[in-house]
């Protein structure tokens, strides 16, 4: 009988297409607008250091102000970045398997040989595990080493795109840069890198561009390279030079650690905590001990990554669905009321309500069907169109959940489902009509 | 073949409530062509709708060959009208936008028969009416009582045991009114019963008996022999046992 069905199904398409036209658009923009907030969200929301999320921690210590809370709307919470001094204690422990710290500087860069026009990179000023422990694709060459950090050595890894601008994309390892009056030499360039959100910190804008280069972390102080990013100080304190702003209580860093067992997560907060009891001997920490080591997951969650705005979108956008479901299930009311006579027929000749029943849902069924495809592709254009409005991060997002003929049958079966949902009172509706009042002509 | 016994039924509004038929009482034998008269309003088209399980019904008992369709579930009694039951109009009731072929199909896919068996009966029935060069055509293509032969194929294809027909010639000429009676003659002739609701008298008395449905209850009276001038309404009508005698 279903065969029948969907015969009878698109003849009644035939017969009324504006109408079939107005539930299928419905349906198709509902599920094209769901579509494409909910590919920016999973986008936004999603881990972007995958498995490794479990054994990447950031640590948080609360350094803060006695009187007031680092954040006043959730005065539990210690601050999201590291003075100077506890980023140099935390990169000393022994514990994790790999550890990172870091800040946002920036500068403009040249060529000695004038090949380029002297540019502007942000850059980030880190230390050697950054690279393994964010795995961290190389085009050209790889990371500095261990001893690197501590020379330090000038070296410097330039991402694809500055790399681009400063040798025209070409291999540029083993060649040189002029920064803040000195020659870093290249020994790595990136591979198409965007990690989305950007995890490793999220203080300076979780959906920012990545830095143009990546330079040790240890040129910072001894260059005086104050912050491109955010940093926040709480304590009035004599700063005459750059090394009072690192000894102050501002907080400019972000520390990372992998800690791939549970004992060493384990001796790592213990360590945490024993390093801030220590420090409040010296007058530090003037607050009550509030440490926290964070996973990617709860790192994002506490920095509030995905804004609650996200999520009002998100709800928005399937509220809008729900609204174009209200509109179908009325405009398949008012049709599958007017064909009332002839189901009123079909009942006379011996259909059953069941039959009646599953005729029209089978009509809603196709014009769902169609709306999901319809609907699938208007997402497609519609995260096209985002693309190009927005570069990178809706590319990035796509990546993240790229739009594949699997993702199409996902959408397709969504809108099934939602126009079944849609027709099953007005089918219930019409398989209840009384038939014998449709067969008299007065 | 049909059997009613003391049916009610009553419809209810807020404000009044309507006895469509009272007490009503019928037998009708198979084989037998009954003509069913009345004024309008009477309750002959309720008590067409409820001989074809199209309307519940408020009290009494109706068995359909043999059966007491009182309990049945919609899906049965559904089945049972497809089966036993052939329906046939006054406005003929076709399917606009189907052809004659998909139109006399319809009550054989509710049976879930197989094509091949579909087409066989189809074929048959439109050649019984006499329409089988139209199978392509759509009703609007068709003169009135073309459509009602349709209506009548679509109606025996199923082969039931009783055709039930509400004013077939009402929107005819009387010519084509001839031809489908002689159609339901024929039909009858071949086994079915046939009960017609009809305000022709000339047809009524083409019919093996004919009952007058009055306020909701019926009168039993003998075939025509020849009209009588003032119409059927009061002619030689003689109660019957509980028809509200």
């Amino acid at each position: 009988m279903f065969a029948y069905y969907l015969q009878l199904a698109l003849r009644s398409f035939r017969r009324n297409p504006g109408l079939t036209a107005l539930m299928i658009l419905a349906i198709a923009l509902g599920i094209a607008v769901c579509m494409i907030t909910l590919t920016g969200y999973r986008a936004a929301a999603a881990n972007p250091a995958g498995e490794r999320g479990a054994i990447l921690f950031s640590p948080s210590l609360d350094s803060w102000d006695p009187d007031r809370a680092y954040d006043e709307d959730d005065k539990t919470l210690a601050p999201s970045m590291l003075t100077y001094r506890d980023a140099l204690a935390l990169q000393r422990s022994p514990i994790p398997d790999r550890k990172v710290i870091m800040y946002k500087s920036g500068g403009i860069y040249a060529r000695a040989d004038k090949g380029m026009e002297p540019t502007y990179f942000a850059t980030r000023m880190t230390t050697a595990d950054f690279f393994a422990m964010f795995e961290v694709p190389f085009l050209y060459g790889g990371p500095w080493d261990a001893r690197a950090d501590q020379g330090p050595e000038p070296v410097v890894v330039l991402s694809k795109e500055s790399n681009e601008k400063a040798f025209g994309g070409a291999n540029s390892v083993g060649k040189t840069l002029r920064w803040q009056n000195r020659e870093f030499r290249v020994v790595g360039v990136l591979d198409q890198w965007e990690p989305m959100p950007k995890y490793f910190d999220v203080s300076n804008g979780a959906f920012q561009d990545l830095e143009g280069a990546y330079v040790p972390f240890a040129w910072g102080p001894l260059l005086e390279l104050g912050s491109h990013g955010n940093t926040n100080c709480w304590k009035t304190e004599a700063i005459n030079n750059f090394q009072d702003f690192l000894n102050s209580e501002c907080i400019w860093f972000a520390a990372w650690v992998e800690l791939r067992t549970a004992e060493k997560q384990r001796a790592y907060r213990e360590f945490l905590d024993n390093y801030v009891t220590e420090q409040k001997k010296h007058g530090r920490f003037p607050r009550p001990l509030n440490n926290y080591l964070y996973v990617v997951d709860g790192w994002l969650a506490r920095n509030k990554v995905v804004e609650d705005d996200n999520r009002a979108m998100l709800i928005m956008a399937f509220a809008f669905l729900a609204v174009c479901l209200v509109n179908t299930v009325g405009l398949l009311l008012a049709k599958f009321l007017n064909a009332a006579p002839a189901a009123g027929i079909r009942r006379a000749l011996g259909a059953s309500r069941r039959d009646i029943f599953w005729q029209h849902l089978t009509e809603s069924g196709v014009v769902a069907l169609a709306g999901g495809m319809v609907g699938g592709l208007l997402g497609v254009l519609g995260i096209w169109a985002l693309r190009a409005w927005y570069g990178r991060f809706v590319d990035e997002a796509t990546r993240v959940l790229p739009f594949d003929e699997q993702n199409f049958v996902i959408v397709v079966a969504i809108a099934v489902a939602t126009g079944l949902l849609a027709g099953l009172y007005p089918a219930w509706r019409i398989g209840r009509a009384a038939p014998a009042s449709y067969l008299k002509v007065q | 073949m049909l059997s009613m016994s003391s049916i009610s039924k009553v419809f209810r509004t807020d404000l009044i409530e309507t006895h469509a038929l009272r007490d009503f009482t019928l037998e009708v034998k198979a084989g037998e062509f009954l003509a069913v008269t009345g004024p309008s309003g009477s309750g002959k088209t309720t008590f067409l709708n409820i001989a074809g399980l199209l309307e519940p019904y408020d009290g009494g008992t109706y068995r359909l060959d043999g059966v007491d369709v009182t309990k049945l579930s919609d899906d049965a009694r559904s089945q049972l009208r497809n089966e036993k039951i052939g329906f046939i109009f006054q406005s003929f009731n076709l399917m606009p936008d189907l052809n004659v072929y998909d139109n006399v199909d319809v009550p054989l896919r509710y049976r879930r028969m197989k094509a091949p068996e579909r087409h066989k009966r189809i074929t048959n029935a439109l050649e019984i009416v006499g329409l089988a060069a139209r199978m392509k055509h759509i009703p609007a293509q068709l003169s009135g009582g073309q459509q009602q032969r349709v209506a009548i194929a679509r109606a025996i294809a199923g082969d039931p045991k009783l055709v039930l027909a509400d004013e077939p010639t009402g929107n005819l000429d009387s010519l084509m009114a001839r031809q489908v009676m002689d159609l339901l003659e024929r039909i009858n002739e071949m086994g079915t019963t046939v009960i017609m609701v009809t305000h022709d008298p000339e047809l009524a008395r083409r019919a093996h008996r004919n009952v007058q449905v009055v306020d909701g209850q019926i009168s039993d009276f003998r075939p025509y022999e020849a009209p009588i001038a003032g119409g059927l309404a009061h002619a030689r009508t003689e109660q019957v046992a509980g028809a509200g005698a």
